[in-house]
C-alpha cells in the first residue's frame, strides 16, 4: 500500500509582507520559514495510517519549491514518512493552482498511490485548490475539510467539517484524495532520534521541467495591502497610559463599565 | 456578461447565503442563471431560471454528481463564470468543476476592481487580484463580502437529474456538539487567540471576562489545542455572536473568526502586529504584549 503527504512551505505568517519588485507576490528577503500548518495534520494522519498499516506499506512526501523547502521535507520524515519527493522549482510562487496541481499529479500517476493526503488550503495563498484538483487530474474519489478519518481495507469513513459545528460523514474507497482541515488530530513534534534517523532516508530530487506541461489558467496580477477601512482607533505607548486611555473609550463608548 | 449561480442546501433547507450569490452577480452587472441541488418546496425568491435537482435523489453531498449537473447547465447557458460561495460546499465543489471545464478559479473573492478579482491572502494580511485567462470562469465568494440580496420573484424552473457516480458516498450528518455556553445572549465577550501562548495563560483572559461581567471566547487555534472547550469557539465553525462589548486578545483575525464576531457593537483588540488584520473590524486596537496588558487591564476596573 502506497501513501502520499503533499506539504507546502509558507512564511511564519506573523511576519509583515512586503510586494516583490514585480509587485505580484511577497519579498522573500527576512522571512522565515515552516511547514503550512493544515499540512502538519495531513502529514501527522498519513503517518497514523502508516503506523496502523505496518510493514508493506510505504509514505512518500512531496514538496515543490526551491532548496529551502528541503526543511520541510525534513520535518515530515523525522515525523515518520519514509522517504521524499522534492520537485525544484524555485519559481513555483509564479505558478497557478492548476499548473501546481498538474505537477503533483503528473509524479503521482505512474506511482499508484492508494491514498493522498493534502491540507484544505496554504496559509499564504489559501485558494483550496490544488489538493482536489490533483484528485481531478488523477480520477480519485476526493473528499475535503476532514476533521475525521478511519481506514480499513479499502475503504475510509471521512468527517468533514461544515459550517456551525455540523460534520458531513462520507464514505470513499481508493485510491481517494483526502484534505486535512485543522484540528483533525495533534500533529506530533519530532523528537530527536527520529530527526537523526530522517537524515539518512532518501530525498530524490525532480526538476519541475521534466512533470510540468500544463499551461497557467489564471495570473496574478497584483499583490498589495488591503485598503485600511479607517475609523478605528490605534493605541500604542507605554502598558499604564495605554490601560488609561482604554478605559476612557469604555467610559465613553460603552455602557460596560456602568 | 452572463453568470450562472450555484445554491447551496443542507439538511432541507435553503442556505440563506445563496442570496450573497445575488449580490456578487449584481455587482458584476451580470446576467444569471441559478442551479440549485434542492426542492421545490425551498425556492429562492428569485424571478430567473432555475435548474433544479432533487436532493432527494442527488443528495446534498455528492459532489461528483453536482458536477455534472453544473457542467450540463453550463452546456445550456453557456455563461462567463460560474458562482459558488466559499464554503465547505462550494470550496470542495468548484475544483471539480473547473476542472470539467477546463477554466480557471478564482477562490474567495472579496472584491470587483477593473483588472480582475480580488481576493486575500497570507492570512488575510494582503490581497490580490487575480484574473481568469480562460473563456469562463468559475469563482468563489467570500461568505459576508457581497451584500444577500433576494431578487423577487418565482423561478422558471426546469427539472434536471442525474445518477450518482464515483468512489464516494454521504452516509449523514453529525450534529453540533451541545453547546455548553450560549454566547450569542453575551453582552461582553472576552476572547483568547493564540497569541496568549499557552494553556495556563487562558485564567488572564478568564479574570478580564469575569471583571466585565461577560463571558469567555475563544478563537479555533485555541480550541483546536485544547485549552479551551468548543463551546466557547467564535466563528464560521463555531458560535456566531453579536455582543455590546467584543474584546479579541491575541487574536490575528482568520476571516473565519472575523465572520463570527464582526457585528458586535464595539470591538477592542489587543494585538501585538499592529498589522493583524483584526484591525480591520475593531473599534480600538491596543497594540501591547496581551499578557502585560490584560492583567493591568483587569487590575484597574476592579479598582
Amino acid at each position: 500500500m502506497k501513501v502520499l503527504v503533499c506539504i507546502k512551505q509558507v512564511p511564519d505568517l506573523e511576519s509583515r509582507f512586503k510586494p516583490n519588485a514585480e509587485g505580484l507576490w511577497f519579498n522573500e528577503t527576512d522571512l522565515a520559514w515552516r511547514m503550512n500548518e493544515y499540512d502538519e495534520y495531513a502529514v501527522e494522519q498519513a503517518v497514523r495510517l502508516r503506523e496502523q498499516l505496518g510493514e508493506g506499506a510505504e509514505l512518500t512526501v512531496l514538496s515543490i519549491g526551491p532548496d529551502r523547502v528541503v526543511e520541510a521535507i525534513k520535518k515530515a520524515l523525522a515525523m515518520g514518512a519514509d522517504k521524499a519527493v522534492h520537485v525544484q522549482d524555485p519559481a513555483v510562487a509564479g505558478k497557478d493552482p492548476w499548473q501546481v496541481a498538474s505537477i503533483i499529479a503528473a509524479y503521482a500517476k505512474g506511482e499508484g498511490f492508494d491514498i493522498i493526503f493534502t491540507g484544505l488550503q496554504s496559509q499564504d495563498r489559501g485558494s483550496a485548490q490544488v489538493g482536489v484538483s490533483v484528485a481531478e487530474q488523477l480520477g480519485y474519489a476526493c473528499s475535503t475539510t476532514l476533521v475525521g478519518f478511519e481506514y480499513d481495507s479499502g475503504t475510509i469513513i471521512a468527517k468533514r467539517e461544515l459550517e456551525g459545528g455540523l460534520k458531513g460523514v462520507v464514505k470513499l474507497k481508493t485510491p481517494a484524495l483526502v484534505t486535512c482541515q485543522l484540528g483533525l488530530n495533534v500533529p506530533r513534534y519530532p523528537t530527536l532520534p527520529n530527526i537523526m534517523k530522517a537524515k539518512k532516508k532518501e530525498i530524490a530530487q525532480i526538476a519541475v521541467a521534466d512533470l510540468l506541461v500544463e499551461e497557467p489558467v489564471a495570473a496574478t496580477v497584483s499583490f498589495h495591502a488591503p485598503a485600511r477601512k479607517g475609523g478605528g482607533i490605534v493605541l500604542e505607548g507605554a502598558l499604564e497610559d495605554l490601560v488609561d486611555r482604554l478605559m476612557g473609550i469604555l467610559n465613553e463608548k460603552t455602557a460596560v463599565l456602568r | 456578461m452572463k453568470a450562472l449561480l450555484i445554491g447551496e442546501y443542507r439538511e432541507g433547507k435553503l442556505l440563506d447565503s445563496t442570496n450573497e450569490l445575488f449580490g456578487f452577480a449584481a455587482q458584476l452587472g451580470a446576467e444569471t442563471a441559478m442551479l440549485l441541488v434542492g426542492s421545490d418546496s425551498a425556492l429562492p425568491s428569485y424571478g430567473g431560471t432555475l435548474y433544479l435537482a432533487d436532493a432527494a435523489v442527488c443528495g446534498e453531498y455528492n459532489p461528483d454528481l453536482h458536477k455534472q449537473l453544473i457542467v450540463e447547465a453550463v452546456g445550456r447557458e453557456n455563461p462567463d463564470c460560474i458562482v459558488l460561495m466559499h464554503s465547505s460546499y462550494g470550496w470542495d465543489l468548484a475544483p471539480r468543476v473547473a476542472a470539467a471545464l477546463k477554466s480557471a478559479q478564482v477562490s474567495e473573492v472579496t472584491g470587483i476592481v477593473a483588472d480582475g478579482f480580488e481576493v486575500g491572502c497570507c492570512n488575510a494580511k494582503m490581497r490580490r487580484t487575480v484574473k481568469p485567462s480562460t473563456a469562463k470562469a468559475v469563482i468563489t465568494i467570500q461568505g459576508g463580502a457581497f451584500p444577500a440580496q433576494a431578487p423577487g420573484g418565482s423561478p422558471q424552473v426546469v427539472k434536471v437529474s442525474g445518477a450518482a457516480g464515483g468512489g464516494l458516498e454521504f452516509l449523514g450528518y453529525e450534529p453540533a456538539e451541545k453547546k455548553g455556553v450560549d454566547l450569542t445572549k453575551a453582552e461582553v465577550i472576552v476572547s483568547a487567540g493564540r497569541g496568549v501562548s499557552k494553556k495556563d495563560n487562558i485564567p488572564l483572559i478568564q479574570a478580564l471576562a469575569t471583571a466585565l461581567k461577560g463571558e469567555l471566547g475563544a478563537s479555533r487555534p485555541v480550541v483546536d489545542a485544547g485549552w479551551v472547550e468548543h463551546s466557547h469557539q467564535v466563528g464560521t465553525t463555531g458560535q456566531t455572536v453579536s455582543p455590546k462589548l467584543y474584546v479579541a486578545c491575541g487574536i490575528s483575525g482568520a476571516i473565519q473568526h472575523l465572520a463570527g464576531m464582526k457585528k458586535a457593537d464595539f470591538i477592542v483588540a489587543i494585538n501585538k502586529d499592529r498589522d493583524a488584520p483584526i484591525g480591520e473590524v475593531a473599534d480600538v486596537l491596543v497594540v501591547a504584549d496581551v499578557l502585560q496588558f490584560v492583567p493591568a487591564l483587569t487590575a484597574r476596573i476592579g479598582r
